[in-house]
């Protein structure tokens, strides 16, 4: 049966985020050559329609209102309702992102709905879909499908391919809602994030252990990251040993990333990190230890002071690139 | 004040995990209670030696889960609950665990409640949202910090890496970060005390829940493990050549730069 499914389109910083393309490409597939319509929550979000369309969308509903210019699940939840309300969608598709993970169990909770958080993965499609996820911070996967009713996802930045961009054209419409009694009022975010590279959305990741030994040690990695487009992340003994923020942490207790690089500088592979990295398509481990766990799980390994050889590799990336 | 906390007994984080027979094993494995509902039991007791009141830590499971109640219970909560299911539901989901948990809290007038943001088994970290959405309360997730002030609550949430701050009141559910505390150790005389504090033990019956209203919505059809990754390249020779070849593999082989 062809479906018709809604994708909750997000922006970040004045632009859609990659995780939105993917979760329209993944919504194409739920819908089995159905409808794919986007959603677009905020104060002014309509100049994004057009976007989400070029990447797949057959067409955009957009809820604008002075309120819901900064999340809260109040605010989205009676927005993305209303959508819900007008279009009676058999399936809905969100990124697993912090406003995601967020909202998504709400309108699941209000729907009756099951919900499968943080998809990697899709065998299958239409009604035959499967869902693949990864538990125990993936150290293992696991094959998940709704029983009945609507299928809702969220997924995972980085693991499902958009579709290509093209020029399109679609029907991008208002709704025009009420939001009211807002439980929570939003007075400020502080920035805290590196370099404005997402840590889960990333690329290319410099990771750094208990070895990089200070604040300051995190330097060269900051600008070899730097130089790459990618982010820092760091692992636990990092963290507790106050190097950085726990922001940074990767990790069965932090973040689970899967970069198409990941470059581990003096970290020694405990089990709880390598649950939240190994995933990674390329991974690059630099040890003086030449026993260290983390070269189990390398593709590239060198043995060597990280002081050493990270400014190196900077000098080399920045011959070649 | 009148505060729950929602905690999950799961593997700990150093167990690797083995899979026979389309399931997880447990057999020999460590047990723990889930790390981020250890910050709110923390954060649990913290609030009330602030501010008077009582903790109550609730678990959905098995009499195994005792264990990880009476931790909780050590650690200073003054009560804990079971609600064990190990004869009434055979399959769990999301939506099961919330239900049940609402059914429990409803008439419970709960002024704060608190939940781990993700289990790091499961990591779908739905069941705070969920259960708050039932409750018709509100929520916060993933919060790094937490003050309150009669009805008033100041939080700061973790979102991405940024941190955003945030008002909102009693009653209110929240989950907790990496951040937000440093959990205490169960003390001598804690795991003492822990021994006569009550614990109470409910099935489904004890709640008017019929299994047909818990049964869940999705099903797991396969779990396995990552494939095996082949053993690496240590690379060899002058550790300036070394740098070269890295550079060169990644463009070249791996094609990732």
């Amino acid at each position: 049966m062809a479906k018709k499914v809604l994708v909750l389109g997000e922006t970040r910083e004045g632009a859609l985020r990659n995780v939105s393309f993917e979760a329209i490409a993944a919504a194409k597939k739920i819908s089995g050559g159905g409808e794919v319509v986007g959603v677009l929550i905020g104060d002014a979000v309509e100049e994004f329609g057009a976007e989400l369309v070029a990447y797949g969308a057959d067409r955009v509903v957009t809820v604008e209102h002075p309120h819901l210019k900064s999340y809260t699940s109040d605010g989205y939840g009676q927005a993305f309702m209303a959508v819900v309300e007008q279009e009676k969608p058999e399936g809905l598709v969100f990124g697993h992102t912090a406003v995601g993970k967020d909202l998504a169990p709400k309108i699941a909770s209000k729907l009756q709905a099951g919900l499968i958080s943080d998809v990697t993965d899709i065998e299958g499609e239409g009604d035959d879909a499967v869902f693949i996820r990864p538990i125990f911070s993936g150290k293992a996967f696991e094959k998940v499908k709704l029983k009945d009713g609507i299928d809702f996802i969220t997924v995972r930045a980085n693991n499902i391919a958009p579709l290509e961009r093209q020029e399109r054209s679609g029907d991008v419409s208002s709704l025009s809602v009420d939001i009211t009694n807002l439980r929570t009022i939003i007075k400020n975010v502080v920035r805290k994030s590196t370099e404005g590279v997402d840590l889960s959305e990333a690329k290319v990741i410099v990771a750094g252990g208990r070895g990089v030994k200070s604040t300051e040690g995190f330097e060269p990695l900051q600008e070899l990251a730097n130089l790459l487009g990618g982010a820092v992340g760091a692992s636990r003994g990092a963290c507790d040993a106050d190097y950085c923020d726990y922001s940074l942490q990767i990790g069965q207790t932090g973040k689970v990333v899967t970069p198409d690089l990941y470059i581990a500088a003096g970290i020694s592979g405990a089990i709880q990190h390598m649950a939240g990295m190994s995933n990674s398509k390329v991974i690059v481990a630099i040890n003086k230890d030449p026993e260290a766990n983390i070269f189990k799980v390398a593709d590239y390994g060198i043995v060597g002071d990280l002081f050493d050889v990270i400014p190196m590799l900077t000098e080399e990336f920045k011959k070649v690139m | 004040m009148n505060i729950y906390v929602l905690v999950k007994r799961t593997f700990d984080t150093e167990e690797k995990i083995v899979v026979s027979g389309g399931k997880i094993q447990e057999d020999g494995a460590e047990f723990i209670i889930n790390p981020y509902d250890e910050y709110a039991i923390e954060e649990a007791i913290t609030v009330r030696d602030a501010h008077g009141g009582e903790v109550t830590v609730i678990t959905i499971g098995n009499d195994e889960a005792e264990k990880q109640l009476r931790t909780a219970l050590a650690m200073g909560a003054d009560k804990a609950v079971l609600i064990n299911t190990e004869d009434d539901v055979e399959e769990m989901d999301q939506f099961t665990s919330a239900y049940i948990l609402a059914e429990y809290l409803k008439d419970k007038e709960a002024d704060l409640i608190l939940a781990g943001n993700v289990a790091i088994d499961g990591g779908s970290g739905q069941v705070g949202p969920r259960v708050a959405d039932l409750l018709g309360i509100n929520y916060v997730t993933t919060i790094t910090s937490l003050s309150i002030d009669g009805e008033k609550v100041s939080i700061v949430r973790d979102i991405e890496g940024d941190a955003e701050e945030l008002e909102t009141s009693l009653p209110l559910l929240v989950t907790a970060q990496q951040g937000l505390n440093e959990p205490r150790y169960p003390s001598l005389p804690g795991i003492m005390k822990a021994k006569k504090k009550p614990l109470e033990e409910l099935e489904l019956d004890d709640l008017d829940i019929e299994e047909d209203d818990v049964e869940a919505k999705t099903e797991t059809i396969e779990i396995y493990l990552p494939p095996k990754k082949a053993a690496g390249r240590i690379l060899e020779g002058d550790l300036s050549n070394q740098v070269t070849e890295l550079v060169g593999l990644l463009r070249n082989e791996a094609k990732v730069i």
